[in-house]
C-alpha cells in the first residue's frame, strides 16, 4: 500500500500547525490591544476562513496564487508554486485553520489578568519574558486548545486543499483527499483503510491532549 | 528621599489632576472608589501615562511632558504592591521572589537575599508553594518580598489589606507597620479606610474627584479635616450645613442651635462636623436639650441617635457613640460640645 497520503497529511498538519500557532498568537496578541473599532473589523477579515465554505477559501487562493495572477507569477519567478504542489496544501491548511488559533488565543489573552504584566514590568522584567514567561503559561490551556483544534482541523482539511493542489498520487493526495478518490473510483476497501487510518490518528492526538491536561492539573496541584 | 507628583490626565468625563511631594514618610492617599487614587500609582509607576505634567523620584525625571521624558516602568525604581497582590500563578514562591532579583548577576547574592528576605518576612517552608496555596497574608508577603529584594527606590501600596477577612487585617497592619519602618524609603499607601490610613500613615492626602483637597499630618487632618469630604473621608458622622455668625460663634438652622468654636470663623464657612465620639453629658458648653430616638448596639459601644429638642422635622437624626461602660443608665436630658470639637468645614 502506498503510504504518501499519510506522510503528505501529516507534514501538511504538522508545519501548518506551528505556523498558525506563531501567527495565531501575534495576531491575537496585538488584536488584544487594538482600539475597538479597529479590532471589529480586523475581527471579521480574520475569522472569514472559518465561517466560509472552505471550497470558497480555496477559490479565493487560487485568485491569488493562481500561476496566472500577478502574485502566483512573482513567486513562480523564485520557483515556488502553490498550486498543484504539496506544500499548498500547507497554504490552504494553514488559511483555513488560522482562525481556530486566532479567536481561542485571543479570549485567552484577553481574560489575562493585566495587574501580572504590570507587576512584571515594575519588577523590572522585560517584555519578552513577561510575554514568554507569565503571559503564554497562563494562557496555556486556551493556547494548547487553539494548537490542537487548528491541528486537527488542518489534518482534516479537504475543500481548500482539493481546489489548490487537487489529487495526483504521490505528489499532492492528502489523506481526505484519497479517502475520496478512492471511494469515488468504488474501492471502498482502500477508501476504508483510510479512514481508520484518519481515526487512528485524531483518537492519538486527543489521547496526548487529554494526558497533557491531566499532567498540568497534577503540576498545579503540587 | 523625595517624590514630586504633578500631572494631569482625562480619561472620558473624568480629570484626573493630582500635584503633591512626599518627604520620605509614609504618605497615605485617601480617597472614595473611583477618586483617581490607583490611577495616580499607575502613572508613577509608569502603567498609565498622564496627558501632561512631571513625576520626579529621587532627583530622577520619570516623566516630563515638556521635556517628552517618559520612562517606561522597568527603569522606574518603584515598587508596587497591587491590590489582588498579582502574584505570577506558574511560579513558586522562591520563582516569584527571584523575578524581583533577575537584575543581580552573582548567584550567591542572590541566594543571599532570598534567604535574607524569607526571613524577614517570615516565609520559611513556602518557597516550593505556588500562589494558589496560600492563605491572603502569605500571599501578601510574598508580593513584599518580591518587591523588596527589587530594592526599589519608592513602594506603592495599592489598598493591601481589602482582599482580607477583617481579622487578619489588623495583624497584617501591625506587621506591615514594622517593616515600613525599617525600609526608610518613600511609601505611598492608596486606601479608603481611614482606620488603615491612620495607623500607618505620618501623612494624608485626601483626594475628591481627581484632586487632592488636603495634605496635612495625620494627627493634624483628623483634628481639622477643613472640607466636608475630608471630613466624610476621616469618619466624621455628623456633617450639617452652618454659616457664621460671629468671630467664634456659627449658626446650625437645620438643629436649631448656635455653637462657640474655638478657631475664629471665616466668612465662607459652609458646614461643621461633630464626630460621634465628642458628645458629652456634662460639658456646659454649647449645650442644648435633645430628644433620644434610638440606638443600635454594638461589641463595645453603644451608637445612640438623637435629635436637638429644637431640630427640624426632615432633618437626619445625630450619633452618639458611646463606650458601654460609660452609657447613663438615664438617657441625658442636654448635651454639650467642647468648642475645640466643632471641625469648620468650607467648601
Amino acid at each position: 500500500m502506498d503510504l504518501y497520503p499519510l506522510w503528505n497529511s501529516l507534514r501538511i498538519a504538522a508545519i501548518s500547525s506551528v505556523l498558525v500557532f506563531f501567527l495565531g498568537i501575534v495576531a491575537a496578541y496585538y488584536a488584544a490591544r487594538l482600539p475597538r473599532a479597529v479590532k471589529g473589523v480586523l475581527d471579521v477579515v480574520l475569522t472569514l476562513p472559518m465561517v466560509l465554505p472552505p471550497t470558497v477559501c480555496g477559490y479565493f487562493l487560487i485568485l491569488v496564487f493562481g500561476v496566472k495572477r500577478p502574485l502566483g507569477m512573482f513567486l513562480s519567478q523564485f520557483g515556488i508554486k502553490f498550486v498543484m504542489t504539496w506544500y499548498g496544501g500547507i497554504l490552504a491548511a494553514t488559511v483555513v485553520a488560522f482562525p481556530l488559533m486566532y479567536r481561542t488565543a485571543r479570549g485567552a489573552f484577553e481574560s489575562f489578568d493585566k495587574t501580572l504584566a504590570y507587576a512584571g514590568q515594575t519588577l523590572g522584567l522585560s517584555n519578552t519574558y513577561i510575554f514568554w514567561r507569565i503571559r503564554m503559561p497562563a494562557c496555556r490551556q486556551g493556547i494548547l486548545a487553539g494548537t490542537v483544534l487548528a491541528f486537527a482541523r488542518a489534518l482534516g482539511e479537504y475543500g481548500a486543499t482539493s481546489m489548490l493542489i487537487g489529487y495526483t498520487p504521490g505528489r499532492t493526495a492528502t489523506i481526505s483527499t484519497t479517502v475520496y478518490q478512492l471511494w469515488r473510483t468504488n474501492d471502498e476497501g482502500g477508501a476504508f483503510t483510510w479512514v481508520m487510518i484518519n481515526l487512528a490518528i485524531s483518537a492519538v492526538v486527543l489521547l496526548c491532549v487529554n494526558m497533557l491536561e491531566d499532567r498540568q492539573k497534577k503540576a498545579v496541584k503540587r | 528621599m523625595s517624590l514630586v507628583v504633578d500631572i494631569e490626565k482625562r480619561l472620558g468625563d473624568f480629570t484626573l489632576c493630582t500635584s503633591f511631594e512626599t518627604d520620605g514618610g509614609i504618605l497615605g492617599l485617601l480617597g472614595a472608589s473611583g477618586c483617581g487614587k490607583s490611577m495616580t500609582l499607575k502613572c508613577i509607576a509608569g502603567i498609565e501615562k498622564p496627558d501632561k505634567g512631571r513625576i520626579i523620584l529621587d532627583g530622577v525625571t520619570l516623566y516630563d511632558s515638556d521635556k517628552r521624558i517618559n520612562l517606561p516602568p522597568q527603569q522606574r525604581q518603584v515598587g508596587y504592591l497591587f491590590q489582588n497582590y498579582a502574584l505570577f500563578p506558574n511560579m513558586t514562591v522562591r520563582q516569584n521572589i527571584l523575578c524581583g532579583l533577575r537584575a543581580e548577576k552573582d548567584r550567591q547574592k542572590k541566594e543571599k537575599a532570598l534567604e535574607d528576605v524569607v526571613k524577614l518576612l517570615q516565609l520559611e517552608g513556602l518557597e516550593g508553594h505556588r500562589p494558589s496555596q496560600l492563605s491572603g497574608g502569605q500571599a501578601q508577603r510574598t508580593a513584599l518580598a518580591r518587591i523588596l529584594v527589587s530594592r526599589p527606590k519608592l513602594l506603592m501600596l495599592d489598598e493591601p489589606f481589602s482582599a482580607l477577612d477583617s481579622h487578619l487585617r489588623v495583624q497584617l497592619q501591625w506587621q506591615l507597620r514594622s517593616l515600613l519602618a525599617e525600609f526608610r524609603r518613600d511609601v505611598l499607601l492608596v486606601t479608603h479606610d481611614r482606620d488603615e490610613a491612620y495607623h500607618l500613615c505620618t501623612r494624608i492626602a485626601v483626594m475628591d474627584g481627581g484632586s487632592v483637597l488636603a495634605l496635612q499630618p495625620t494627627k493634624a487632618l483628623f483634628a481639622d479635616p477643613g472640607s466636608i469630604r475630608a471630613a466624610h473621608l476621616t469618619g466624621c458622622k455628623n456633617i450639617v450645613s452652618a454659616r457664621k455668625c460671629g468671630e467664634y460663634e456659627v449658626e446650625v438652622p437645620e438643629w436649631g442651635v448656635r455653637m462657640t468654636t474655638a478657631q475664629p470663623v471665616r466668612d465662607d464657612l459652609v458646614a461643621i462636623g461633630i464626630r460621634a465620639h465628642y458628645f458629652n453629658q456634662k460639658s456646659a458648653q454649647n449645650r442644648y436639650p435633645i430628644v433620644y430616638v434610638g440606638d443600635m448596639e454594638e461589641p463595645f459601644e453603644w451608637i445612640v441617635e438623637f435629635r436637638y429638642a429644637a431640630q427640624s422635622e426632615g432633618s437626619r437624626p445625630i450619633w452618639w457613640r458611646v463606650p458601654k461602660d460609660r452609657r447613663p443608665t438615664v438617657f441625658p436630658e442636654a448635651f454639650g460640645v467642647a468648642p475645640a470639637n466643632i471641625l469648620l468645614l468650607y467648601s
